[in-house]
């Protein structure tokens, strides 16, 4: 059985969710069964955020992320959070311009992308969270990059038509990055 | 099959109350279900509907009983301390027979509370408020059965006339999933009893709960218990999950059911076989399935957010003739696959023996 399981988690602000609905969008277009579960309450107001994307060749059962196999993290408490959570050999992408310290376990794969301040070097300044996504679309394979246009037309509002080139700058950035 | 969309189960229901015919929503903002009350404020309006954000819940609860009353289909929804500040229109609803639609995308409670989803409303839900009457109570467990609990949810109010209540949880209710809105099945009936207008055509219908007779009084409640007793025979909706072979049953609803699912796989790999029924219908409650069950289990544990409120309904239906464990997280916190593999090893080492 093919699935993963994958956990964004930063502040309120970064994208957090707004990473996970993409990820879900393209699982939607690959015809994948899957769930996106975000937090909510007081973390939509500026506390730490966490998203948790279910992609499975076969039906969801608890949409609900104990042992991630790919984490996401965009701040320091969300990797001293959910750092031993991940499943051994499973992958950690860290936003390295807004976490210092290093992840200590050595059972998984790490990828260190300076996302935040690549984005501010772009004039994408709110965008480090794609530009993370980019990488792990690289590194896990999750996800085909073909179908980035389809679901940018999906969940960029009509109203903000401009927003989409800049996200798709984004992902390409992380994709295309090498550490 | 309708082409999949992604939608919080919160914006689903709201999207199948509208296939289902519903023009008219009541409601008062409360987290987590808020994104319903939106949904409707943005969609009934450009549907020649009528969307009403009332003072409160308890005028909104008044109100579906006035649209129900004029044969409408009607709908509110909230979360745990604003589905109990609707309670006495719940009650109204049942003494007038009137058909409605409730949804509670429950939260951590007693009080206040907290925000974070609960499954702690099941009494509430299954027992009701004061007086002698039974709501019929949904639990789905994804966002696909959100929508096609809600369409069986109005109709089932209609053809029984009393309310239906869709029991979710924050964590089904903020959780987006694929789902088809297919609106080929919806049922709707006739409502002669409806107070809409005689057209100066036939006398009028009365809609009251009130009787100061208690022969009336009495008389109208066995009526309706006999309507009771119909819903209790044809309507009860279950799953059995790997219940072929199964020496361990869980029991499980709503979004605690999905989690259940995981660790009957991770149970299965070791050996163990679990299985599990999920009651679809909170009432009725599926008593059979679990009754027939305890030919073949050696015990039952029922998974739940609250302190185990379901327990003494398997119980009764397994006439406690096994053992009936619980696996029980509260407070706004959900049970992990962790928590009910730990719960099936206690129930493996009970063996058969009935407590």
């Amino acid at each position: 059985m093919a699935s993963s399981q994958i956990l964004f988690a930063g502040f309120g602000g970064q994208g957090i969710l707004f990473s996970g609905k993409f990820l879900a969008y393209n699982g939607l277009i690959a015809g994948k069964h899957l769930s996106w579960l975000p937090s909510y309450g007081p973390e939509m107001r500026g506390g730490t955020a966490n998203c948790s994307v279910i992609l499975s060749d076969t039906p969801v059962g608890s949409p609900i992320i104990t042992y991630p196999d790919m984490l996401v993290v965009m701040n320091n408490p969300s990797l001293d959070k959910y750092e031993d959570a991940v499943v051994p050999g499973g992958k950690i992408f860290v936003d390295s311009s807004l976490i210092e310290r290093k992840v200590n376990r050595t059972d998984v794969e790490v990828f260190y992308v300076p996302a935040t301040a690549m984005a501010s070097e772009n004039g994408l300044d709110t965008l480090a969270n794609m530009i993370l996504v980019g990488k792990l679309i690289r590194e896990s394979g999750v996800v085909d990059f073909s179908h980035v246009d389809a679901v940018l037309d999906k969940i960029v509002s009509a109203r903000r038509q401009e927003l989409k080139a800049f996200n798709k700058q984004a992902l390409e950035l992380g994709y295309n990055y090498v550490g | 099959m309708a082409e999949k969309v992604l939608m919080k189960g919160n914006e689903a229901i709201a999207e199948a109350a509208l296939m289902a015919g519903c023009r008219h929503y009541f409601g008062y903002p409360i987290t987590p279900q808020t994104e319903l009350t939106a949904y409707m404020a943005k969609r009934l309006p450009k549907m020649d509907g009528v969307f009403l954000q009332a003072e409160s819940e308890l005028a909104a609860i008044n109100m579906v009983i006035g649209v129900s009353a004029a044969g409408k289909r009607v709908m509110t929804s909230s979360s745990s301390p604003g589905i109990s500040l609707k309670g006495e229109g719940l009650s109204y609803l049942a003494g007038c027979d009137l058909p409605a639609f409730v949804v509670n995308v429950q939260r951590g409670g007693p009080g206040l509370g907290g925000i974070q989803p609960s499954q702690s409303d099941y009494f509430q839900a299954t027992r009701g408020t004061h007086g002698d009457y039974r709501t019929i109570v949904l639990a789905p467990d994804s966002v696909q059965e959100m929508v096609s609990l809600t369409i069986k949810g109005f109709e089932l109010a209609d053809k029984y006339r009393m309310t239906a209540m869709l029991l979710a949880d924050g964590t089904l209710g903020q959780m987006m999933e694929p789902v088809s809105l297919d609106a080929d099945k919806i049922v709707t009936f006739e409502k002669p009893w409806a107070a809409c207008g005689t057209g100066m055509k036939r006398p009028n219908n009365i809609i009251n709960s009130l009787s100061l007779i208690p022969e009336e009084l009495e008389q109208w409640n066995l009526t309706r218990f006999k309507r009771y007793d119909i819903v209790e025979e044809n309507e009860v909706m279950y799953e059995e999950y790997m219940m072929e072979d199964a020496e361990i049953c869980l029991v499980s609803f709503g979004i605690t059911a999905r989690v259940s699912k995981n660790a009957i796989a991770e149970a299965r790999k070791m050996g163990i076989k679990a299985g599990m029924i999920r009651p679809i219908t909170l009432w009725p409650f599926p008593k059979k399935p679990l009754l027939a069950a305890t030919e073949k289990v050696k015990a039952f544990i029922t998974v739940e957010m609250n302190m185990g409120q379901m327990v003494e309904d398997v119980e009764l239906a397994t006439r406690c003739r096994r053992p009936v464990l619980s696996c029980t997280r509260c407070g706004g916190v959900i049970p992990s696959p962790d928590d009910v593999m730990g719960a099936i090893r206690k129930a493996c080492e009970l063996g058969g023996d009935a407590k």
